[in-house]
């Protein structure tokens, strides 16, 4: 999130769009149900009438795929009417710079696109620049050549009829979301948007939050209370996680994982990786605070601190090409950590053929999952499998200590109040004995490639780490005499300083500040006082938009902060997202967005499939592009392998979604009474125009398939999800929610034996949203 | 103590059922075993081991696609009939509002259960008594909101006086719901379980009807004639 929960509160208009937030964030309706009595309307954008959409205002019933289609509708629509901030514009985004004059959009691709390699060379996608390096502008947006001219060309197609005949949304339905939002381009107002993964989730799934990006910079959005673009996150600690690189190209903080071909040495690494302007000029103090702390004094300048100990990656090391190079017999082992990949993973009938070609598998869980159990899955006879499978009884979030960091980047402190029942032990401890284990084993070798172990600093204790140790190592410290530092504007690239997590530094130089739990009864709810946001304490980022360019904010009655020319210093309800003593005159001084180099938004900003969001079908869908004859994401590789067929929209004519329910939590709920009591089976939600067509009534067993599989599930018939009018023709949908698996007290099919093994091109996040199928009665 | 009341903001409940499983998880009730038939209401209806139920409502009436959710429970009635027609003293009414079946006490005679104009009480055939909420009885004489009203996520539930909760239900209707009904001022003599609904009450399975002097005799006679059809 660029805000956080309670900031939703102060929104004037919320955008819900790829996430059905009142069943997967409840408590966020709280917020959301302030910001309506205050008068904000809620649009849900959504394929099926859900329980948020019965708490919206304005429902859209989107074709699944079809976001970029209606986004970029509402951009179209802001500059139609003359809704978005010119002077935000001009002052805080690249609205203004003139582009490359040979950068071209035609026929659905951008200018570069090599068909031989299916990839873009992106030299046009670039800026003109001055004698002097800088781009150039024209601030008052009229150039033909501005970013703002040829975004406002790139979406004269999404016209409000476009906008129908593409997601099915009716017009006039559309008008009124547009109409709602689009108010909040008003310089005292502000929009949210709320996301999750109904926006993630596709082969465009990078684009579709580009979009967001693009729409929230024009209302001059970004920045004030009750604005941004706001993610929220699957589980208490997703975003933890995600800080501490959990995704396979990071590490910790956002710095990238090297890569072999790019990264040889450390010199190469850091010239590559840092940018030549913004906070990012800081990124070596931060890499190399980051191998200090993990080799201690083993890391010198003399050996570059270790670098060559750190795995370099080469090829895609992504979740769907592990998956793949498992089936293909390239990987022994696996670890499974509070996951299930066998209900939850794309096209789960190969992945659990995946888990059966490993040597052993690890699983760490509250329960005995589909994946401890892949082995004994229904038609899997067991005695073909040669996988050894290690279950490992898991501790739950009451059994452990530790910071958990929420969807608003807040780093909060939960204290054990139960020892773990039986063989249970946390993740901690399970880490912390593997490190320790691995280290006696190696103890005496010679061998160059056993030193990055043994020379592993790992000082927290023996059997359950010392979680404060812990804490004190990601906050950072000077190496000399361990004193923690103050935040990370005190790391150095020298050695002198070690820092787990540059990101959060800060959260404990005196005291352990996840720890502290101070509200505030007044101002625009940021309780800076509550636990710690990073970084450093800011509640929203890029909060410098929150005030005009002259430092006066937007809204008088919600400032985030505002310039005092006699203290010389930004004051208000919130840290500065940059200097605080930076006058707005000052050189820099209206450069919100700091972690680019230029400090500007980017309405035009290079992911691989070009500069600005492009709709393109998903990879499986119903009808042919209408907005260009680019069917599907150019960027993006299907494995072509017998498993992974893509189904044909006349024998699979039904469009079909995934999604969760508020009374489960993914596969492990499915052990709990009380759950399970009112969520018992799996299902498969229908429009009545489509059982109806098929015969099927309400509470009868259907089977669902697609070109990968079948399923069994019984039917709710439902007003609530309608079919699609798409430029004339009729297209049905159904939804289908992920929980199920075959352990546990209630067991079904999983609706993943039917999704697709296909990423998006930036990230291989799976397109779990929007695929193909048929439905017929009886199973 | 001062007369109390749950009030439950239909306008702010997203049917989260968070109240469901606290309600279980306080009074040690449990899961039933049911199966998915096409609504997410579930179970389908009140019993002696669920005492609270989030129904589900879909109607697709003049103005559009509605889903509406109410949280379902005992209403802790003023003229509580349950109370009135018990014939082995086994209810008991709280000053605070709660009323109360004690489980000692109770023959499973089934009056309570004929008589409620809301299908409250039912009979557990285990224990062969009738069962229902107590307004977590345990939890407030101690200082504790119900269990459910605790765990609320959205700000639905709120526990307090029922003065002041009255109070602040019509003003926010008043401001926010103009076709708005406050359900539970009048009706059994006053309920110590109070809605603020955004519509009509029916249109949330609520009974009409039973604000007036004269529903409590009204109820009485229908469980005098059970008790006599069930005699002969």
């Amino acid at each position: 999130m660029t805000n956080h929960w309670i900031d939703i509160a102060n929104s004037d208009a919320i955008l819900i769009i790829g996430s059905n937030v009142a069943e997967t964030h409840p408590i966020a309706c709280k917020w959301i149900g302030k910001a309506q009595d205050r008068g904000a309307p809620v649009i849900h954008v959504d394929p099926r009438f859900t329980r948020t959409s019965a708490k919206a205002d304005i429902h859209c019933a989107i074709r699944p795929g079809t976001d970029i289609a209606f986004m970029g509708g509402l951009i179209r629509y802001a500059i139609e009417q003359n809704l978005i901030s010119r002077e935000y514009l001009a002052a805080y985004t690249n609205a203004p710079y003139l582009v490359h004059p040979k950068f071209a959009f035609t026929d659905g691709l951008f200018s570069g696109f090599n068909q031989a390699t299916g990839r873009y060379d992106q030299a046009t996608w670039t800026f003109q620049a001055g004698p002097d390096g800088q781009p150039l502008t024209d601030p008052t947006l009229e150039h033909p050549q501005s970013v703002f001219q040829h975004l406002k060309r790139h979406y004269a197609r999404y016209t409000p009829e476009m906008v129908a005949a593409v997601t099915g949304i009716p017009k006039d339905t559309f008008l009124k979301a547009a109409k709602a939002f689009c108010a909040t381009g008003a310089p005292a107002k502000a929009g949210t948007i709320l996301y999750a993964m109904g926006t993630t989730h596709h082969t465009v799934g990078s684009q579709n939050v580009r979009c967001h990006a693009v729409l929230q910079l024009l209302l001059g959005n970004i920045g004030l209370a009750g604005g941004g673009i706001n993610a929220l996150r699957g589980h208490a600690n997703v975003q933890g996680s995600t800080d501490f690189g959990l995704l396979y190209g990071n590490l910790p903080g956002y710095l990238a994982l090297p890569r072999q071909q790019d990264h040889p040495t450390l010199a190469s690494y850091l010239e590559k990786e840092t940018p030549k302007a913004g906070f990012w000029v800081n990124k070596p103090k931060f890499f190399i605070s980051l191998l200090k702390a993990w080799w201690g004094d083993k890391a010198a300048r003399e050996n570059d601190f270790c670098y060559d100990y750190l795995p370099k990656v080469s090829g895609d090391c992504s979740y769907l090409a592990m998956f793949e190079a498992m089936l293909a017999g390239k990987l022994r082992g696996l670890i499974v950590i509070g996951q299930n990949p066998a209900v939850s993973g794309a096209n789960v009938g190969m992945e659990r053929k995946a888990l059966g070609q490993l040597d052993w598998l690890v699983v760490r869980d509250l329960f005995p999952t589909e994946t401890a159990n892949f082995w004994n899955a229904p038609g899997v006879d067991p005695s073909t499998i040669k996988t050894e499978v290690f279950l490992l009884p898991a501790s739950t979030y009451l059994e452990k200590e530790g910071s958990v960091t929420n969807s608003g980047r807040w780093i909060q402190w939960r204290y054990r109040v139960a020892e773990p029942l039986g063989a249970a032990r946390s993740d901690g401890w399970f880490i912390n004995n593997l490190v320790l284990r691995l280290k006696r084993l190696y103890v005496g070798s010679l061998q160059p490639k056993d030193r990055p172990i043994l020379d592993l600093h790992w000082g927290y204790g023996e059997d359950r780490p010392d979680v404060d140790r812990i804490a004190r190592e990601v906050n950072g410290y000077y190496w000399v005499d361990r004193k923690q530092v103050r935040n990370f504007t005190a790391l150095k690239d020298d050695g002198s300083t070690a820092c787990g997590n540059w990101i959060m530094s800060g959260f404990y130089f005196e005291e352990n500040r996840a720890k502290s739990r101070k509200a505030e009864p007044e101002g625009i709810g940021a309780h800076l006082g509550w636990a710690y946001a990073w970084p450093l304490n800011r509640r929203i980022l890029y909060n410098r938009a929150s005030a005009r360019p002259n430092g006066e904010p937007w809204d008088p009655d919600r400032v985030v902060l505002r310039w005092d020319p006699v203290a010389t210093q930004w004051v208000g309800n919130d840290i500065p997202d940059f200097r605080g003593d930076l006058a707005p005159t000052a050189p820099g001084g209206s450069n919100p967005f700091i972690m680019r180099a230029d400090g500007k938004g980017a309405l035009f900003s290079a992911l691989l499939e070009g500069p600005f969001p492009e709709h393109y079908e998903p990879f499986e869908s119903p009808v042919s592009n209408l907005l260009s004859k680019v069917q599907r994401n150019p960027l993006v590789r299907i494995n072509p392998a017998d498993w992974n067929r893509l189904g044909d929209a006349k024998q699979f004519p039904i469009v079909a979604t995934t999604y969760r329910l508020a009374e489960h939590h993914h596969a492990t709920t499915r052990y709990l009474t009380w759950l399970v009591e009112m969520m018992p089976n799996m299902f498969v939600e229908m429009g009545r125009e489509l059982a109806e067509e098929k015969g099927i009534k309400n509470g009868d067993v259907c089977t669902i398939l697609s070109a990968r599989g079948q399923i069994r599930a019984v039917a709710c018939v439902t007003e609530r999800l309608k079919p699609f009018a798409l430029n004339g023709r009729t297209v049905h949908q159904i939804g289908l929610p992920w929980h199920w698996g075959f352990v546990g007290i209630s067991r079904g099919d999983s609706a993943n034996v039917l999704t697709p093994h296909v990423g998006d091109a930036n990230t291989q996040i799976p397109e779990f949203k929007a695929f193909l199928c048929d439905v017929r009665r009886g199973g | 103590m001062a007369e109390m009341a749950i009030l439950i903001d239909v306008t702010r409940c997203s049917a989260c059922r968070a109240c469901q499983v606290a309600c279980k998880e306080w009074n040690r009730l449990p899961g039933e075993t049911t199966t998915f038939t096409g609504s997410y209401q579930n179970p389908p209806d009140l019993s002696a081991t669920t005492w609270t139920l989030v129904q589900f409502r879909e109607s697709a009436d003049g103005d559009g696609l509605h889903w509406r959710f109410r949280k379902a429970q005992c209403m802790h009635c003023t003229d509580a009939i349950c109370y009135a027609v018990c014939p082995n003293d086994a209810i008991t009414k709280y000053p605070e509002g709660n009323v109360v079946i004690n489980q000692d006490r109770c023959q499973g005679c089934l009056r309570c259960v004929e008589s409620c104009p809301f299908q409250v009480p039912h009979l557990n055939p285990t224990t062969k008594k009738t069962a229902k909420c107590t307004g977590c009885v345990d939890r407030v004489m101690n200082g504790l909101p119900p269990a459910c009203v605790k765990t609320c996520t959205s700000g639905a539930l709120q526990y307090g006086g029922r003065a002041r909760l009255l109070r602040e239900a019509k003003a926010r209707r008043d401001k926010l719901f103009p076709r708005g009904v406050i359900y539970g001022e009048r009706e059994m003599g006053g309920l110590h379980v109070l809605y603020l609904l955004p519509g009509p009450s029916a249109l949330y399975g609520l009974p009409e009807g039973l604000a007036g002097t004269g529903a409590l005799g009204a109820a009485l006679e229908r469980v005098t004639r059970f008790a006599l059809s069930s005699r002969g």
